[in-house]
């Protein structure tokens, strides 16, 4: 069977199978079971993507596999991937496993809540191998409708606020996009054909007034799950309100749709429209990075703290993604790679520590680090990465983009990304903040050296990030060929014009 | 010449670092301190023979023992991960494993009781794995990464008793000033490479290769002079020079013997060493730049000097003192020119490097000793130490000669050559340089007068002379303070690459030993004994004495900066902002929609009556409108 089909069809398997199960052993022994299986998948994915590249298939998007569904519409099930999706499918497959960890606890309803977990993750596989605009769009919308459920239901605080509001601004954008993909779908055709399939877009013209309407149309409207400004404010509410598992899911992976939807979708079937614009984008992603980071420092909820600081470190995608060159897009992958670890990692152990402490405000606690010594050593971890300290992923991603960036021709871009590069200065003002009251310090109630130590699964979950951070951080250098090689296809066009 | 082996200087206190960080709390006894020092160990005896190899022969080209791509961006810019050996990183990689390996030693004495240790010894070894790959690195990038680590085992290293407040804080200042530094260094980096298309030393370096495209300019300045001083900024950051200075003080919040490694011997002076890598680009094409680095070095160790005399605490003695030997070492940079006998400042700035690195880490540890024995950093708790501890006594009093440049010590080698290299045409720097030398004598000695003679205190237990195994250490630092000035420096380290004969400049020497002699004198005059002199001058100077005792209110810009400028003013508002207006329009359109929804829902309210009513009204005006136009 092709591999990308098994990694759709073992998520919906274990979603069947959990449909069967009836104690919370066995939901959680399916759940783990089948999302261990799936991350194996992902890892042999990339090991036989390696080896094709390696062995001279300089296709586009390998192992692709075509069913029509409705040929009269050009609608197909179209599935392939290259460099980016593996790595992104990737990110997936290590962030829902370690979110399955990160929820072992949960009693209540849990089989239902594995499922819907499950759900979401099956429509972001879906949607990373999708080469097919109807279908991605389909898929898409799968990963966003569970999310409804899983913080109306599991959340905490004002959940059902928080979850109509986290859906209703994401609807907002996939309205847009509805559009968008639409337009694109209507105005390239030639020869009669009408097709949805990207590469098929990719090679035709779409007239250059038509890309300006409907470019806005597209980067807006995965823009908003990008959490691009001043479409972000679903992010503090939702991640705060939302569980720890689909904080971690939804921080470490949908968000990055976003991204992943601008650069293949928007910038690559529309680039001359993003030539004109992109200065009025950059000028509100460069918005996000700062005012995300200093926002990030007043705040005192740590998951406030962490909803702001990926406003700043997604608004670093995107500023990327409009630089309109190969390693800012490679930056910019590399970025949703790492921030989507770390991301992870850090509402992973917000999760953990609430169990514990039962707040999240960090000027109720202190001194964990005494208590927690394993827990805090992650976060200050997580933290490093997050401030970009070399041999992490962080720093990878950030100068990646710093690079590519600088080396945009236009003077006014040059200093759009010095405005951005000072992000690092307030990243490691917010981050030491929290370090220092969080962990540091004398122990701040005597109650805390009662607490658990660090359970089996959650060190499992922990460490896991914690390795993949330093993979990346420390080798950088096949992941980064990995993705530039891929992007041949979408720079070529945006030089063609 | 085979240099392969060099890379196992630099990786073997990583996997120290490893061991210990991954063992922590695991490992036996002690056995994580004699990891590390094993290590480190190993490490020293390769760079002696790295320098001993590389010295030998006579030509000082830049060798790349190894180098391999870590990192690809495009076609032409990629980090390298390698290790370049060339005169001043050979002098550095000596430096750093002499001074650690007897840092790593003596903390075996010092930290034997604290919890921790195996945490102190990761850190401790992933500081010196940062520092040596920082001096070998082959490109800037290689150095920017490093450099971020060092500061990071820095900020882990000041807040090693992480329990503490004021501990955290240091740590955390420490960190935001100096990645605030940073943040030029990165930018000066990234212009650098735009306009020259590589990171690489071995191109930057070698001034007639260079070129640059698109030679702008911006107020004035060259791109290239502009990008030189961002990366003077981060260098300044790092070697705590004016302005940014001021997370040095605090920093001695840390254990001692990082005190002595970190931020006397090594780490501080990586901005000098900065400079020093990139002085063919800083000389040839951006000598503007220069005059800033002569500036702030100079303003600095003037300024640092006269904060020294009047602090109490001997550690915050010690750092400003170190502020001030380095802002010496920029200053010689700084009046430097490239080649020749122009190139003396080059050689003295590290030839002082070099000695510095000796008696301020002996310094450090001897302070170590006293505080070991005291109790307290305060040196109006202490007096008559010399009897408690002879030899720390003795120790002691050759770091401070060194320091105040008394011949045949080593500090006097190099900071002659440093007062004679601004001697030749820049009146006002040698005026200061003079002075300083002054300064230097008379803080270092009322220091060593208050401490050592002084009125015997009143100790809680008798203090008592420091353990063989830190004083070891201290002996082979002290025997470097004595020695290490008679080491041809000339004939190793220069500008251009051509051996510099040094050679003592009589007249400026004989002028900056009798004002260090001076020096000595009046703080043997105002503390040797108890009296209340040195409190009549304090009350004379008045407020300029309490200004400077209060570090000149630096301290005080910064916290209204950040906490004032940055908490208050910006990120406050700024969230207040997000939740109230950008949030609060999304729930206001969220609110309309559901107004207009419920003000319209009454159409369809189900009742056929109330439909047919408007269908036939809607129809009643469409046929009225139609027969009012065709009229």
């Amino acid at each position: 069977m092709n591999i990308l089909i098994s990694h759709i069809a073992v998520p919906t398997l274990t979603t069947l199978a959990l449909m069967f199960a009836s104690t919370q052993k066995q939901v959680r022994t399916i759940a783990a079971g089948g999302m261990t299986i799936q991350l194996i998948q992902s890892l042999v994915l990339l090991y036989l993507f390696l080896q094709e590249r390696a062995g001279g298939n300089d296709a586009a998007v390998l192992f692709t596999q075509s069913f029509a569904w409705y040929p009269s519409l050009g609608i197909s099930f179209d599935i392939g991937v290259d460099g980016i999706a593996v790595a992104m499918i990737l990110l997936t497959s290590i962030v829902i496993f370690t979110g399955i960890f990160a929820s072992w606890e949960v009693d209540k309803l849990y089989k239902e809540f594995f499922i819907s977990l499950i759900v979401l993750a099956t429509g972001v596989y879906g949607f990373f191998v999708s080469l097919d605009l109807f279908v991605l769009f389909l898929f898409f919308e799968l990963a966003v409708i569970p999310m409804y459920l899983l913080i109306g239901i599991w959340g905490s605080g004002p959940k059902e606020y928080a979850a109509m509001k986290l859906t209703l601004m994401l609807m907002g954008g996939s309205a847009l996009l509805v559009v968008g993909i639409l337009g694109v779908y209507f105005t390239s055709d030639i020869e009669g054909v009408r097709t949805f399939n990207i590469l098929v877009l990719g090679q035709h013209h779409i007239p250059v007034e038509m890309q300006r309407i409907f470019f806005p149309m597209l980067f807006i409207g995965f823009g908003v799950i990008g959490a691009l400004f001043p479409f972000h404010t679903w992010s503090p509410d939702g991640h705060s309100s939302a569980p720890t598992a689909v904080s971690m899911l939804h921080a470490g992976v949908l968000m990055k749709l976003g991204g992943y939807g601008c650069l293949k979708v928007a910038i690559f079937l529309l680039p001359e429209a993003a030539h004109e614009m992109s200065w009025i984008f950059l000028v509100l992603t460069g918005i996000s990075v700062i005012y995300g980071a200093l926002a990030t420092v007043v705040q005192t909820d740590l998951k406030y703290i962490n909803a702001y600081s990926s406003v700043s470190h997604c608004g670093l995608v995107l500023f990327a993604i409009l630089m309109l060159n190969k390693t800012a897009y490679t930056g910019a992958v590399l970025q949703m790679i790492s921030h989507g670890l770390m991301t992870a990692l850090f509402f992973a152990l917000i999760g953990m520590l609430y169990s514990r402490t039962k707040t999240r405000i960090i000027t109720e606690m202190g001194g964990l680090m005494k208590v927690l010594p394993f827990l805090s050593v992650c976060y200050v971890i997580g933290g490093l990465a997050s401030l970009g300290l070399p041999g992490l992923s962080g720093f990878v991603a950030e100068m990646t983009i710093f690079v590519g960036a600088f080396e945009h021709e236009d003077l006014f871009h040059r200093v759009a990304t010095i405005i951005a590069v000072s992000s690092i200065v307030v990243t490691a003002v917010y981050i030491l903040r929290v370090v220092g009251l969080l962990l540091m310090g004398p122990v701040r109630n005597e109650t805390y050296h009662n607490f658990p130590k660090a359970k089996w699964f959650e060190k499992i979950a922990t460490v896991s990030l914690i390795i993949g951070i330093l993979v990346i951080g420390l080798t950088p250098l096949w992941l980064s060929d990995m993705i530039r090689e891929s992007l041949g296809m979408i720079v070529d066009k945006l030089v063609l014009k | 010449m085979e240099f392969h082996y060099t890379i196992w200087i630099v990786t073997l206190p990583f996997l120290a670092f490893l061991i210990n960080g991954l063992g922590s709390g695991k490992l036996p006894g002690k056995i994580s301190g004699w990891v590390a020092t094993i290590a480190i160990g190993i490490s020293t005896f390769l760079s002696y023979q790295t320098a001993f190899q590389y010295f030998s022969s006579p030509s000082r080209d830049k060798i790349i023992a190894f180098k391999t791509t870590w990192l690809r961006f495009n076609d032409t810019l990629q980090i390298d991960m390698g290790v370049l050996l060339d005169p001043i990183s050979v002098m550095m990689l000596v430096v750093i494993t002499t001074v650690s390996l007897m840092v790593f030693i003596y903390s075996q004495g010092y930290m034997k009781n604290e919890s921790g240790y195996d945490r102190y010894y990761a850190f401790l070894s992933l500081f010196s794995f940062s520092m040596l790959g920082l001096v070998v690195a082959t490109n800037l990038f290689q150095m920017y990464m490093f450099w971020e680590l060092v500061g990071v085992s820095s900020y882990l290293l000041i807040g090693f008793y992480y329990d503490k407040p004021s501990a955290v804080a240091a740590s955390k200042k420490a960190f935001i000033v100096t990645r605030f530094a940073d943040l030029g260094f990165l930018i000066g980096i990234l212009m650098v490479s735009f306009y020259t298309g590589t990171f690489d030393f071995e191109i930057l370096t070698n001034p007639e290769g260079l070129t640059f495209s698109a030679a702008a300019s911006f107020m004035g300045l060259s791109t290239i002079t502009w990008a030189l001083l961002l990366i003077f900024m981060g260098g300044a950051g790092k070697s705590a020079m004016f302005p940014l200075h001021i997370w040095l003080p605090d920093a001695m919040e840390g254990p001692t013997p990082v005190s002595a490694l970190i931020h006397a011997a090594t780490m501080v002076v990586a901005g000098v060493f900065l400079v020093a890598r990139l002085f063919p680009l800083y000389s040839v094409f951006a000598p503007s730049a220069l005059e800033v680095v002569a500036f702030i070095g100079a303003f600095t160790t003037l300024f640092a000097a006269i904060i020294a005399c009047t602090q109490f605490d001997i550690k915050r003695v010690l750092a400003f003192s170190t502020m001030s030997q380095i802002g010496y070492m920029m200053l010689a940079l700084g009046v430097s020119g490239y080649g020749g006998e122009e190139g003396l400042g080059y050689t003295a700035s590290l030839f002082h490097l070099f000695t510095h690195a000796f008696f301020k880490a002996l310094l450090f540890l001897g302070a170590g000793a006293i505080i070991h024995a005291v109790h307290s950093n305060d040196i109006r708790e202490m007096g008559g130490l010399r009897k408690h501890q002879p030899i720390t006594h003795i120790l002691f009093l050759i770091a401070c000669l060194a320091i105040a440049g008394i011949p045949p010590f080593a500090g006097f080698f190099s900071k002659d050559e440093i007062i004679a290299a601004t001697f030749v045409n820049h009146p006002i720097y040698f005026g200061i340089a003079v002075l300083v030398a002054g300064l230097t004598a008379f803080y270092m000695f009322r220091l060593y007068f208050i401490v050592f003679w002084g009125k015997e205190k009143t100790y809680e237990n008798t203090p008592h002379e420091a353990s063989t195994i830190m004083l070891l250490p201290m002996i082979v630092l002290a025997v470097g303070s004595m020695f290490a000035g008679f080491i041809p420096f000339g004939h190793y380290v220069s500008s251009d690459g051509q051996s510099l004969a040094l050679h003592i400049n009589w007249p400026v020497a004989i002028t900056s030993v009798v004002i260090a002699l001076v020096g000595i004198t009046m703080a043997w005059k105002f503390y040797k004994t108890e009296s209340d002199s040195s409190e009549k001058v304090a009350r004379a100077f008045g407020n300029s004495y309490k200004s400077a005792s209060n570090k000149f209110y630096i301290d005080e810009i910064y916290i209204l900066i950040t906490k004032g400028i940055i908490f208050q003013m910006i990120s406050k508002p700024l969230a207040w902002f997000d939740r109230n207006v950008i949030d609060a329009f999304m729930n206001l359109l969220a609110a309309t929609t559901n107004w207009v929804s419920s003000q319209i829902k009454e159409f369809q309210s189900g009742q056929v009556q109330k439909y047919a009513f408007i269908f036939i009204s809607g129809v009643l005006i469409i046929v009225l409108s139609f027969i009012y136009a065709n009229q």
